[in-house]
């Protein structure tokens, strides 16, 4: 079985601050991690990997910096992995970026010699936040979709995934090839080894630009491929409000509650 | 100086940082109250190759220098002291003198079980009569020609409930005095040999501090280590590359309260300001971090030596002096920022402190390393 898990590298924090005057992330003195969903698509790809063989390849977008990530996905179990990034490929909302995507998880698979049966993402990244990217590489591909997987089992090159929703889950069937995004798993992502850690760390991460993806429509790219446009981004004000009856007898703030509930025309 | 920190020890170091902070840290004040030996931490870090980092990969090792051992050591021993010395004591104390002055067939019989952390190792001289006075050892082994057999006892054994091999120094020539005493590896499985009673301790309360018991044990002749009677200088030189390891579960200590003490007088309020707004808490927490990164330069500096194979015993000597008098220092210190919620044992501070005592203890006292050290310096 042959699997491609699709990751971003996202900020190390939960409280992202954004530049109040360029409305983008302030990224400086903040660590980039592995998307914490996709950590868990990477461990579920591999333990499919592990016990039916094939290929694991890690795909991601982004700058440069990026290729660290693919890096730490190469020392717990990705055979290979792969950086797109090209100028042109900059400002890519989830359309475009699932689109580039797409165009490179064929791109992969003519490179490699081998069709990928599954493609793995997680829910979503922590910065953005949509749920998208997954979801839209299925239908670039024109491939079935799972979203909200718990768990993906594999019994005679078969699959079931285990699907969360809010009263329980689903067990689901599928043909494959097909796209899965996975949630938090029942199990951990493996810590790497020292030695898979140095193993990575020595191997050069392929970067494909639009030149290593032949029927790439560069219209469809970036910022010019990009229907969103992000109106406004801004970091909620949190605002002291609350009013402290102190020094009262306990009928009497009572009373007070309730005035200023009444003046306040919420009762 | 050059202390190698490329972006591989840095690696390493954030692999670790991640596992002890996830794994390590929410278990620390669990085992200190429990006394249980943390096995399933300890396979995890088997796993992730840490019970055998300055070993060749032929021995199944990680292939990785001393700095990063020891760095692991003082990574793991910021949360958790118990931890730390877990690993120290079998990678310094058991994987090293194998590795060191083991038979080929010895190292290939042991080193790839203890790397792997299949078996953890143990190391075995102090008896209660021959504590820092090493020589004095009772414990003896007789050659009873096809093999050896031990009778005596040893106590303060770190890892020792949970070991699976001992490096043991026994008395084979008494005429000899040090010279009549020699190295075994003893497993746990021995005819004869019997783990005794765990030590009930101020701190590191979940090491598994035991006492072992030789009643006639029957030890193979191809278990002796090297030569007849070099055990004392095997057992030396082996405490020299200890000490280090040692040495980096006290700077992890002090870094560790440290970070909790950073953490806690910013939130801490008295007479309406912060701790951390008050000049007393500004200067302690400076020199602290002061006297914390020399320390960290020697220990850094004798695991360097060791790597470079030079003679490193009064650098680790002095690393482990004054990385230990700086944990209890600084230990003490934080604890008294906390004031008396740093007594309660809902705060990690006090477990701290009683961590670090030991550090000034084992593996050669302090007044040792200062022995040690003055006769480096021809003072006699």
């Amino acid at each position: 079985m042959n699997i491609c898990v699709c990751m971003k590298q996202v900020p190390d924090t939960n409280e992202i601050k954004v530049d109040p005057v360029t409305h983008t992330l302030v990224r400086a003195g903040v660590p980039s991690i592995v998307n914490s969903f996709d950590t868990y698509a990477q461990e579920v790809g591999v333990r499919l990997k592990e016990k039916s063989g094939g290929k694991l390849i890690v795909l991601s977008m982004g700058p440069e910096q990026a290729k660290e990530a693919v890096k730490s996905c190469l020392a717990v179990g990705a055979d290979a992995g792969y950086l797109i990034s090209s100028r042109s490929f900059g400002g890519s909302d989830t359309l475009a970026t699932s689109y580039i995507l797409s165009q490179a998880i064929r791109a992969v698979e003519e490179k490699e010699g081998l069709k990928f049966d599954l493609i793995l993402c997680g829910k979503q990244a922590t910065d953005g936040d949509t749920a998208q990217v997954g979801p839209e590489i299925a239908e670039h591909l024109d491939l079935p979709q799972i979203t909200y997987a718990l768990d993906i089992l594999e019994e005679n090159g078969e699959i079931l995934v285990k699907r969360e929703y809010d009263a329980g889950y689903d067990m689901i069937s599928t043909k494959l090839p097909a796209v899965i995004t996975v949630v938090k798993l029942p199990y951990e992502p493996r810590y790497p080894t020292i030695k898979s850690k140095m193993a990575a760390k020595k191997k050069e991460i392929p970067v494909l630009t639009e030149a290593d993806l032949p029927s790439i429509d560069l219209t469809l790219c970036g910022l010019n491929g990009s229907p969103t446009r992000v109106k406004k981004t801004f970091t909620p004000v949190r605002e002291k409000n609350g009013v402290k009856l102190e020094g009262m007898e306990p009928t009497d703030a009572a009373k007070e509650v309730v005035k200023l509930l009444d003046d306040a025309k919420l009762l | 100086m050059d202390f190698k920190m490329d972006e591989f020890h840095q690696d390493i170091l954030d692999m670790v940082h991640e596992f002890a902070v996830n794994e390590v840290k929410p278990l620390a004040a669990e085992i200190d109250r429990t006394e249980e030996f943390p096995m399933e931490n300890v396979k995890k870090m088997a796993q992730m190759g840490l019970l055998g980092i300055p070993f060749p990969e032929e021995y199944g090792g990680s292939g990785m220098d001393t700095l990063a051992y020891i760095q692991t050591v003082e990574e793991l021993s910021k949360y958790c002291g118990t931890t730390g010395v877990i690993v120290s004591a079998h990678t310094s104390l058991c994987c090293t003198p194998i590795y060191q002055f083991g038979t080929e067939e010895q190292k290939k019989k042991y080193l790839p079980k203890l790397c792997s952390g299949e078996w953890l190792g143990a190391f075995a001289l102090t008896e209660p009569n021959a504590g820092t006075d090493a020589s004095g050892q009772q414990t003896v082994a007789v050659d009873a020609g096809d093999h050896w057999v031990l009778n005596g006892s040893k106590i303060f054994i770190t890892n020792a409930g949970a070991a699976d091999v001992f490096f043991v120094l026994a008395m084979t020539d008494k005429s000899q005095g040090t010279k009549g005493i020699s190295a075994f590896i003893v497993e746990k499985g021995f005819e004869g040999f019997s783990i005794g009673k765990q030590e009930d301790k101020m701190g590191i309360r979940a090491s598994s501090t035991c006492e072992l018991v030789f009643e006639d044990c029957i030890v193979p002749k191809e278990n002796l280590v090297g030569e007849l009677g070099k055990g004392f200088k095997y057992a030396m030189m082996t405490l020299d590359g200890g000490r280090v390891g040692i040495a980096a579960q006290a700077l992890g200590i002090a870094e560790g309260a440290i970070e909790e003490t950073v953490k806690y007088v910013q939130e801490r309020k008295q007479f309406g300001r912060r701790l951390s707004q008050f000049q007393n808490t500004q200067f302690e927490l400076a020199q602290m971090k002061a006297n914390t990164e020399a320390a960290k330069l020697l220990v850094y500096q004798a695991a360097c030596a060791k790597d470079d194979h030079e003679a490193f015993s009064h650098k680790a000597a002095m690393a482990k002096l004054v990385a230990s008098r700086n944990a209890s220092d600084v230990t003490r210190r934080c604890l008294q920022l906390y004031g008396g919620y740093g007594y309660t044992k809902d705060y990690p501070i006090e477990r701290m402190m009683r961590d670090a005592k030991i550090t000034e203890i084992y593996e050669g006292t302090s007044e040792v390393q200062m022995m040690v050290i003055s006769g480096w310096m021809g003072v006699k």
